[in-house]
Order: structure tokens, then C-alpha cells, then sequence
């Protein structure tokens, strides 16, 4: 565990004397606060036409910003996962840390933990759109609080896969690249099914990893969306295991 | 100790190193000495658990580094041929994370850290950024890192490379202080390097080891026989004539030459001195001497001679 928390720090320290963790907060601090500001507005405008019928204002808002943050997010994940590993292929640095007296497991873990707490970092900013919710209304906490966890659920999935590809070359943007194509190749997956009736379509539908957000923004905890993510998660750091046992055999 | 079985490593089929087997004792210094890509790095990257061998067996300290990898990486410290540095991180910061993997308590790794720093004399960079600084630097924090957590095995692939001829002096100093507590096995191709560190060397060319031995009995076992080299005015062929009559002389050979000086390399069987005996004959001569010098043959000759030609068989009485 110490070993675990040894890398995280060093990983994390690494972010922030890097441009690049600065140029992706600020990127996903801009584009969230300015989708928040047109929801918000396209809310509230769409309240005003609506009738005698009452509007959960806060709880739509909430709903549409967090299922957009989630497309947001999928072009940042590369980002993050990027040079995790492929930066210690390029500068030499894993023959230290495989060589240090740490198991392959814990090296995968401490740069796993890594990027989930950059992507935490990047989750809690959202926390400023989201409390003016709760300074001018009165918004239901469950959905909110089941929506973040969706999103944490479905990051860490994604770090993961990134995770696994960073194994696979020492250049950073070959990584970056891969990876969004993984991705979006997971995220796209529905439309390839056509017709979800047949057994290919449902099976192409579920891998979907949208798909499996829908409930959680509802307000809906259903634990078979929950063994969905832990088991693409559980994947992509298994992957990434045998990869790093591969790269011993063909260092 | 180390104990090295057999120890083959293949990539694609393609054997980087073949049956290797040697030993390192307890306090020894030993020398690997090869050309470029003859197997150097291969067996240390072996040695230290970052590559797995294809076949045969290392022991480090009595632990199998495939069974206990844990084990032997908590006892060696290595330097791998590329100093294995972050340059985002200060040296400090750097070497405090490294002993942090490395196991050394929380609230010694200031103290261990200034330590190890003061004994590669990087103390005065200790807050510079790792990128900016020269590579002699980097090498010593690289060796600076090997050493954190005091290990009793130490792996050090081309330890002075990138170092002024003052420091190359202070880590031969720091490789010699340690012969003795340490057990340390260093790669170069710096062959006075070889001769002043090292009690033993390990020859290796092709991923095949060619000699093993002290240095001196190396230079010993290939050195058929004594050269001296004569400079001298006189008339060619009555040189050489008297030169090859003298006893003991086996050839006398004309090297060089400039207005009516010759340069002359004797071969003579090993044993006596045979200057003062060259130097009488040629004074009898009546001919003019200018100069006389001996050539023993140098760990560089043997070393050349062991790598160059192609060498299946290992002869006799090399290997161990």
C-alpha cells in the first residue's frame, strides 16, 4: 500500500509540473461551465413555456449537464492515461520501477490510483456550476449524488482501458490517439447493432459504455450497470498486467 | 553472492547471451568486459529480475531471482545503462521517492537520502530540476539511487560513462571502498578500469563467455612472450643479424623507420629481463642507441585477441 501511494504521489506531482494536467482542468473547466450556462438557460427558458404543470428545474439541469459532462470526459480520458506508461518506456524509468522491490501489481495500481485522482481533481471542479443548483433552488440530492457516481464508475472504467493502451508504445500520442479510438469504438458500439432485437444487437448495445449511464443520471444505483464498469475496469488493469509481464520478455 | 547457471536468454529465437555460468563471491568486485551488444546488459537486466532468462538459473544471496524476485530486488542495487531518471523531478525529490520504493523508513529517508548524495557529491544540485543538468550529473544520481537503502549487491552497468576524468578517479575510489563489504558486478568497456577495480573479470563476446579471471593472470595466460622495443642508428641488416644471434631472442622485426633510425621490436621468451643484454650488444655494435623500451601485452591486447577472432571453443583453461 505504501508502495501504491508512493507512485500516486510522484504520478500526481508529475501532472502539475507538466502543462499538460493545466491545459486539461482548464479545458474541462471551460467547456463544463459553458454547457452548464446553456443548459441552465435552455432550461429555464423551456419552464417558462411550459404551463400550469410544475417543473423540476434543478433536477433537469442536473440531469442534462451531467449526461453532457460525460461526452466531455471521453475526449479527456486520453489525455490523462496518455504517458502513464509510455513515458517510462521512452525515458528508461520502468527498468526502475521493475527493478525497484515493488510487484507488477502495485506499479499498475499506483498509476491507476493516479489518474482516478487527477480525474477526481477534474470532477470536483464541477462542484461550482453545480452548488449555484443549490444556492437559487432546492434540487433532490439522490440523483445528483448517484449521477457523480456514475460518472466516477464509468471514468475509472475508461482510465483503465487508457491505462492498458499507455503499455502498449513509448510514444505519448500514439497512446492519446489509441485510446480515443478505443473509446469511442466502446462509446459507439450501439450504432453498430442496428437492430437491437437480434442477439448481436443487444449484446453490441450493452457493451455500450453510455448506455449504462442512463440509469445513474435517473437517480437509478442498479447494480448490474455498477458489475458492468467494475468488470471493464477489472479488464483494463488485467490487461494491463500482462502487458507489463510481456514487456519483460521482449525488453 | 551471485551464482549464475546456464544462464541463456533468446529473443525471437536468437540467443542474446548462451550458457552463461559464473560466480560472484561475497566482497568481490567483478568486471564485465565485452564489445557493444556482446551481452552485457542482457545478463545484468537478468541478474536484477527486469528481464526472465529463457533458461538457467540466478541466485542472488541464495534466493532464486525468478522464485523470490521480491527478495533479491530488495538486495540489489542497480544501474541500468540509462539512468533510470524522471526530469521533471529535483534530485532530491527524485531520490526521496526511490527510497520509498526501495523500503527505507519514512523517517529516515531524509538522512539517507543526504547520505547517499554526499557520497556521489551531487549535494549541491539537490534542488535543481534532473533535465537541466549536465550528464555527469545524472549519471551520479543515477549512482546515487543504486546506492539508497545500502544494498549488499551492486549491479552497475557503465558506471562512469559521462564522467570527467576526476570523477571516473572518485567512483573507481567509491567501487574500491566498497570491494570487500559489497559485492559488486560493473560492466565497461574502459579497460583500465577493469584492471584497477576489478579483482576478477568476465570476458564475454557474443553472448559467450570467453575468459574468466583475474586481470593480471589474464595478460599472464595470453602472453606468449616479452616485447622490447630498440631505437637505433646503424647500418639495418647487422642489426637485426646480431639482434636475432642473441640468446633468448625469438624475432627481431623492423617497425619503422626515419634517416637511418630504426625502430625494432624483439620478442623474447618470458622470464629474464632481456634490456640490459639488448642494450650491451647493441653498445658493442658500435652502433647508437636511442632508445629501449618493453611492451607487455595489456588487458586491451587480451581483449582484443579473446573478441575479435572467432572463438567457438573456449580454450583451455578459461572458463571456470
Amino acid at each position: 500500500m505504501r508502495n501504491v501511494l508512493a507512485i500516486v504521489g510522484r504520478e500526481m506531482r508529475s501532472y502539475f509540473t507538466s502543462p499538460v494536467a493545466y491545459v486539461v482542468l482548464t479545458m474541462f473547466v471551460l467547456l463544463s461551465g459553458v454547457f452548464f450556462q446553456a443548459i441552465l438557460s435552455q432550461v429555464v427558458r423551456y419552464a417558462s413555456f411550459a404551463g400550469p404543470q410544475p417543473i423540476d428545474v434543478p433536477g433537469l439541469v442536473s440531469e442534462n449537464f451531467m449526461g453532457t459532462l460525460s461526452v466531455i470526459l471521453l475526449f479527456m480520458f486520453p489525455m490523462i492515461t496518455m504517458g502513464l506508461f509510455s513515458e517510462e518506456k521512452r525515458r528508461g524509468t520502468i527498468e526502475l520501477l521493475l527493478t525497484a522491490p515493488l510487484t507488477d501489481f502495485e506499479v499498475v495500481l499506483g498509476k491507476f490510483f493516479a489518474s482516478v485522482s487527477f480525474y477526481a481533481v477534474m470532477l470536483a471542479t464541477t462542484a461550482i456550476s453545480m452548488s449555484t443548483l443549490f444556492i437559487y433552488g432546492d434540487p433532490a440530492w439522490g440523483p445528483i449524488a448517484t449521477a457523480y457516481l456514475g460518472l466516477l464508475l464509468f471514468g475509472i472504467a475508461l482510465l483503465a482501458v487508457g491505462l492498458f493502451v499507455s503499455t502498449l508504445t513509448e510514444n505519448q500520442i500514439i497512446a492519446a490517439v489509441l485510446s480515443f479510438g478505443a473509446i469511442l469504438l466502446l462509446w459507439m458500439v450501439e450504432f453498430l447493432a442496428g437492430n437491437a432485437a437480434s442477439t448481436a444487437g443487444q449484446v453490441l448495445s450493452y457493451l455500450s459504455v453510455v448506455n449504462h449511464l442512463e440509469g445513474f443520471m435517473g437517480g437509478v444505483l442498479a447494480t448490474s450497470h455498477v458489475i458492468f464498469y467494475l468488470s471493464l475496469t477489472t479488464l483494463g488493469l488485467f490487461l494491463t498486467y500482462r502487458s507489463i509481464e510481456a514487456m519483460r520478455w521482449k525488453a | 553472492m551471485i551464482e549464475v547457471e546456464h544462464l541463456t536468454r533468446r529473443y525471437d529465437r536468437k540467443a542474446a547471451i548462451e550458457d552463461v555460468t559464473f560466480r560472484v563471491e561475497t566482497g568481490e568486485v567483478l568486471g564485465f568486459l565485452g564489445p557493444n551488444g556482446a551481452g552485457k546488459t542482457t545478463t545484468m537486466r537478468a541478474i536484477t529480475g527486469y528481464i526472465p532468462a529463457s533458461e538457467g538459473r540466478i541466485r542472488v544471496s541464495g534466493f532464486d531471482v525468478f522464485e523470490h524476485p521480491l527478495e533479491v530486488r530488495r538486495i540489489i542495487g542497480y544501474l541500468p545503462e540509462h539512468p533510470p531518471l524522471y526530469p521533471e523531478m529535483t534530485v532530491r525529490g527524485y531520490l526521496r521517492f526511490v527510497a520509498r520504493i526501495k523500503g527505507v523508513p519514512r523517517n529516515g529517508t531524509d538522512d539517507e537520502v543526504t547520505r547517499v548524495m554526499d557520497k556521489v557529491s551531487v549535494a549541491d544540485v539537490q534542488h535543481r530540476i534532473i533535465g537541466k543538468l549536465s550528464k555527469g550529473y545524472k549519471q551520479r544520481v543515477g549512482l546515487a539511487q543504486a546506492l539508497l537503502n545500502d544494498p549488499p549487491v551492486l549491479v552497475l552497468d557503465e558506471p562512469t560513462v559521462g564522467l570527467d576524468p576526476k570523477q571516473i578517479h572518485e567512483v573507481r575510489d567509491l567501487i574500491r571502498e566498497w570491494s570487500g563489504r559489497h559485492t559488486v558486478i560493473l560492466s565497461t568497456h574502459i579497460l583500465p578500469e577493469v584492471e584497477q577495480t576489478c579483482s576478477r573479470v568476465v570476458i564475454i563476446s557474443r553472448g559467450r563467455i570467453v575468459a574468466v579471471d583475474s586481470p593480471s593472470n589474464l595478460v599472464q595466460q595470453l602472453r606468449g612472450a616479452d616485447r622490447t622495443v630498440i631505437e637505433v642508428v646503424g647500418p639495418r641488416e647487422e642489426i637485426l643479424a646480431r639482434l636475432v644471434s642473441l640468446p633468448g631472442v625469438l624475432n627481431a622485426l623492423e617497425k619503422d623507420s626515419k634517416n637511418g633510425e630504426w625502430r625494432i621490436e624483439v620478442e623474447t621468451r618470458t622470464g629474464e629481463d632481456p634490456r640490459p643484454m639488448l642494450a650491451r650488444a647493441i653498445v658493442e655494435g658500435g652502433w647508437g642507441l636511442l632508445e629501449l623500451g618493453s611492451s607487455t601485452m595489456s588487458l586491451e591486447d587480451v581483449f582484443l585477441e579473446l573478441t575479435t577472432e572467432d572463438q567457438t571453443q573456449p580454450r583451455p583453461g578459461e572458463s571456470e
